[in-house]
């Protein structure tokens, strides 16, 4: 599993890779995460809104940052 | 009387004891009634707008402009710059995400110039301060200026100026325009509320402080002898000084609201305010990743020419 953070750096950003990270601990899951700011790359994702949550190349979350649990769900559906 | 006045009158000269009229009285009260007044405006403003934003997604916009040019496509682009939100952070990839999918570009012109200009924080301070009628000129003026800036670009025909990554990226789906429940759009909106407020009270406070002590102390007409409507560089004046002035305007109009108090004209007041959420140096270098410097330059030029012709109309008017 591949779990992509997508903002150019901005506060909200910042908490939205902190919940998922908090959400993947909680599940124990074995995924990379890695985080993108570069425009053009947040640009082909088709994501406007940042920040965005991209799992294995599906845009599931964008310009919000939810709270541990509904991520929890997210990750697991 | 309003009550709002009525409760800072009570608390400063009734509970305080301030006598009304004397320097320290008059900005205290200010002080008071401004921070009251413009907190429950905000407030309110940002909530509701931000539960509209929940339906007025940037994906739907760009379905809804599509590839037509025509100078009411760049008015529409103009107006959805109004609704979406004001961080600079999300002007690029919506920059991105509408010309890569073919927007045109004088059409998203109008809404990369409107966007940073009207967003419902500034008119929830400005309608709290300087009141309904300037604020009403103020987002009309941001409105056009989007709308005849945009126009013009694209009448000038300078997609080449455009970094051409941004033709060559493709463009992908993004998020399902997911369906939200009402308690969900209502959560979402107070989450913005809580946000924002939390980011803008400091500048906010500041401002009222800063307009509050020059509303008590400064001489009466002061501005109108040095900046008044005959000396005609004022507005090209108030304009260039905003330009490096950014993330405290929240905090700047209640100052510009104690200047036109002593005398400053409202058309110079306004263009400087519009200057200062219209073109910003953070915003200008992120926008360099996107746009050529020439493009930048046309850009800054034009909105810039824009924005002194509204303040000398205003000035004329008003």
């Amino acid at each position: 599993m591949k779990i992509e953070i997508l903002g150019s750096g901005c506060a909200k950003c910042r908490s939205l890779e902190a919940n998922v990270r908090e959400a993947v601990k909680e599940l124990a899951l074995d995924v990379e995460i890695v985080k993108v700011d570069d425009f053009a790359e947040i640009a082909k994702r088709g994501v406007m809104v940042t920040p965005a949550l991209v799992v294995d190349g599906k845009v599931l979350l964008n310009g919000k940052v939810p709270k541990v649990s509904k991520i929890k769900k997210l990750l697991t559906r | 009387m309003d009550p709002i006045l009525a409760f800072a009158d009570w608390l400063v000269y009734g509970v305080f004891g301030y006598e009304a009229g004397t320097h320290a009285g008059d900005a205290i009260n200010f002080f008071v009634y401004d921070v009251i007044k413009i907190f429950i405006l905000l407030m309110s403003m940002i909530f509701l707008v931000s539960y509209i934003r929940t339906y007025i997604t940037p994906e739907k916009a760009r379905k809804f402009l599509g590839e037509r040019t025509g100078i009411q496509y760049n008015l529409m682009a103009a107006m959805v710059g109004v609704v979406t939100p004001f961080c600079s952070c999300s002007s690029v990839p919506i920059f991105i995400g509408f010309v890569g999918a073919g927007v045109p570009l004088g059409v998203t012109f109008s809404f990369l110039i409107t966007s940073p200009m009207v967003n419902e924080a500034a008119v929830a301070v400005l309608g709290g301060s300087i009141g309904w009628a300037a604020t009403a000129v103020y987002v009309i003026s941001g409105v056009l200026i989007g709308t005849f800036g945009g126009y013009i670009i694209g009448k000038l025909k300078l997609e080449h100026l455009v970094e051409d990554f941004v033709y060559k990226t493709f463009i992908g789906e993004g998020l399902d325009p997911e369906t939200m429940a009402w308690q969900e759009r209502k959560d979402w909106a107070w989450g913005e509320t809580r946000d924002i407020v939390l980011k803008v009270w400091p500048y906010i406070l500041i401002g009222v402080g800063v307009g509050a002590i020059f509303h008590g102390y400064a001489p009466e007409g002061i501005m109108a002898e040095y900046a008044g409507k005959e000396n005609l560089f004022a507005v090209p004046v108030a304009v260039g000084l905003g330009v490096p002035l950014y993330s405290n305007v929240m905090g700047l109009i209640p100052i510009a609201e104690s200047l036109i108090g002593k005398g400053l004209p409202v058309g110079t007041a306004l263009a400087f305010l519009m200057s200062v959420t219209a073109l910003s140096l953070p915003e200008l270098i992120i926008l360099k990743k996107v746009l050529k410097p020439k493009l930048i330059m046309y850009f800054v030029a034009i909105v810039t020419t824009g924005i002194i012709i509204t303040g000398y109309i205003f000035n004329l008017i008003l």
